[in-house]
């Protein structure tokens, strides 16, 4: 589904928060807040989580100079079984919350979603907000943090971090004027640890989507940006989109960019966390001063829990995108 | 979408980088020697300076490995070598040490008993179950064996 809003929604205040390998990446200065304990001074990791998106929050809230109270609703999820790690925030804050899943493109979804309840009228402010840990994330999708096991080749990363962004009516530096709600995509990949090739195919559906139903060019934007398919996914995408006469040259991964090569990730980083940190630390501010004018945002996400996994099911994926553009592109 | 999930399977498959197996084996070669050369040593040591017989040196060669793998998995080291080493440290007794004392330790937030002892064999439930179900079959042949004089 193409959604065109009826006026730019406006994006006017973000926050990141980001953990320690996270914090040692490229991206290092640009998050709020580096943590170093991974822990983040709680006794569980899924605690941990949810005294990341507190912290996140909190340094959105502080940006804004509002309070808890202000918020009209807010839109958001994570990786954890019953996306706890968002509800047990919600228990601090108290906002109105929509609880959202669909895996890794939580925060594009969730954007969409505040989009849409405020150009309908819903509501004057919403928040969005994406997080994932990566031993939340490890210990139950994969094996415990411990066990001494070797990481293949096309794995990925799962990022310790949390983007929130505030949406309004009226603002002055990022606006969401498109996007398109994906559909479930399956292209019958059962390799848990090449999470980027399940998902390339529901990116590159809902961009080819997106581009014809807005009658849009790949070269019309500066940059699209992928949420987490990693080196592998990228590639494939690409393959993907040029059957369908689509050629990429201004695509980004959030799920290369956030490590360094050194930084022993395989073939890059993943999560909810990933896209969302990426784009509140590096997109959003990129479009404020001017350097990004027009950018889709395209975060991805596999549909999978360890229970279909093992049962030999395989992984249908699902792309939601967002179309952002800055204050100057509005105006023309 | 033009690509159906045949031609897809084959890009993934071009697309997905190999394991390096040259490098892995070497490594696993390496470390998985170095620990059986421990457990050598150390059989030694008990038999030549503690006085046990072989067959007791080699139990307690196996213990004192168990509980060392146990160890560098509790202070966060034995994944970190596990990491390059691969079956190096998964295939020897090690191995099998870290997969029980790894969840343990991970499930400890839920509990000693819902947690810690429930969780303990997810990773070696399987080797003990398969285990003991080999050594049936096998006792049952050697007792058909024995008793027929096959």
């Amino acid at each position: 589904m193409y959604i065109k809003y009826k006026k730019p929604v406006a994006i006017t205040a973000w926050a990141s928060v980001a953990g320690k390998k996270e914090g040692e990446g490229p991206l290092a200065d640009k998050f709020d807040e580096r943590v170093a304990d991974d822990y983040f001074g709680q006794q569980t990791w899924e605690k941990a989580e949810t005294e990341l998106q507190g912290r996140c929050i909190g340094h959105l809230l502080h940006k804004k100079g509002i309070s808890a109270e202000d918020i009209n609703v807010a839109f958001g999820g994570d990786l954890t079984n019953q996306i706890t790690s968002t509800s047990f925030t919600m228990r601090r804050f108290a906002f109105p919350f929509v609880g959202l899943y669909n895996a890794c493109s939580t925060m594009a979804e969730a954007l969409l979603v505040a989009g849409c309840a405020i150009d309908g009228g819903f509501a004057d402010n919403a928040l969005a907000l994406a997080s994932s840990h990566f031993c939340t994330a490890e210990r139950q999708f994969r094996t415990p943090l411990d066990y001494g096991g070797k990481r293949t080749p096309t794995a990925q990363w799962t990022v310790t971090g949390c983007g929130s962004m505030l949406l309004e009516r009226v603002g002055h530096s990022a606006f969401i004027v498109a996007a398109q709600v994906g559909r479930v995509v399956d292209l019958g990949v059962t390799d848990a640890n090449n999470m980027g090739a399940a998902m390339a195919p529901a990116a590159a559906n809902t961009i080819r989507n997106f581009l014809l139903a807005s009658g849009t060019k790949a070269d019309d934007y500066d940059a699209i940006y992928t949420g987490d398919l990693g080196q592998v996914g990228s590639r494939l995408l690409w393959q993907l989109l040029e059957k369908e006469n689509i050629v990429l040259t201004n695509h980004i991964d959030c799920g290369n960019v956030i490590f360094a090569e050194n930084q022993n990730v395989q073939s890059g980083a993943s999560g909810c966390g990933c896209g969302a940190t990426v784009l509140a630390a590096d997109i959003l501010p990129k479009i404020q001063n001017g350097q990004l004018d027009n950018i889709l945002f395209v975060a991805t996400g596999a549909l999978l829990s360890p229970s279909t996994t093992m049962q030999g099911e395989s992984i249908p994926c699902i792309a939601h995108l967002v179309n952002i553009k800055s204050k100057k592109e509005i105006q023309q | 979408m033009r690509t159906n999930k045949k031609q897809y399977s084959k890009m993934v498959k071009n697309s997905s980088p190999k394991s390096h197996i040259l490098r892995n084996c070497i490594w696993a070669f390496f470390v998985g020697g170095t620990i059986c050369f421990v457990g050598e040593v150390l059989i030694k040591v008990y038999t030549a300076y503690f006085n046990f017989s072989v067959g007791d040196a080699r139990q307690l060669a196996s213990i004192t490995l168990v509980g060392m793998s146990a160890l560098l998995t509790a202070v966060g080291w034995y994944n970190r070598i596990a990491r390059r080493a691969g079956a190096g440290t998964l295939v020897p007794i090690t191995g099998f040490a870290n997969a029980v004392v790894s969840p343990a330790i991970e499930f400890k937030a839920e509990g000693f008993v819902t947690g810690v002892a429930c969780k303990m064999f997810i990773i070696a439930g399987p080797v003990i179950v398969y285990g003991t179900l080999a050594s049936v079959i096998y006792g049952a042949v050697l007792f058909v064996k024995a008793r027929y004089g096959i």
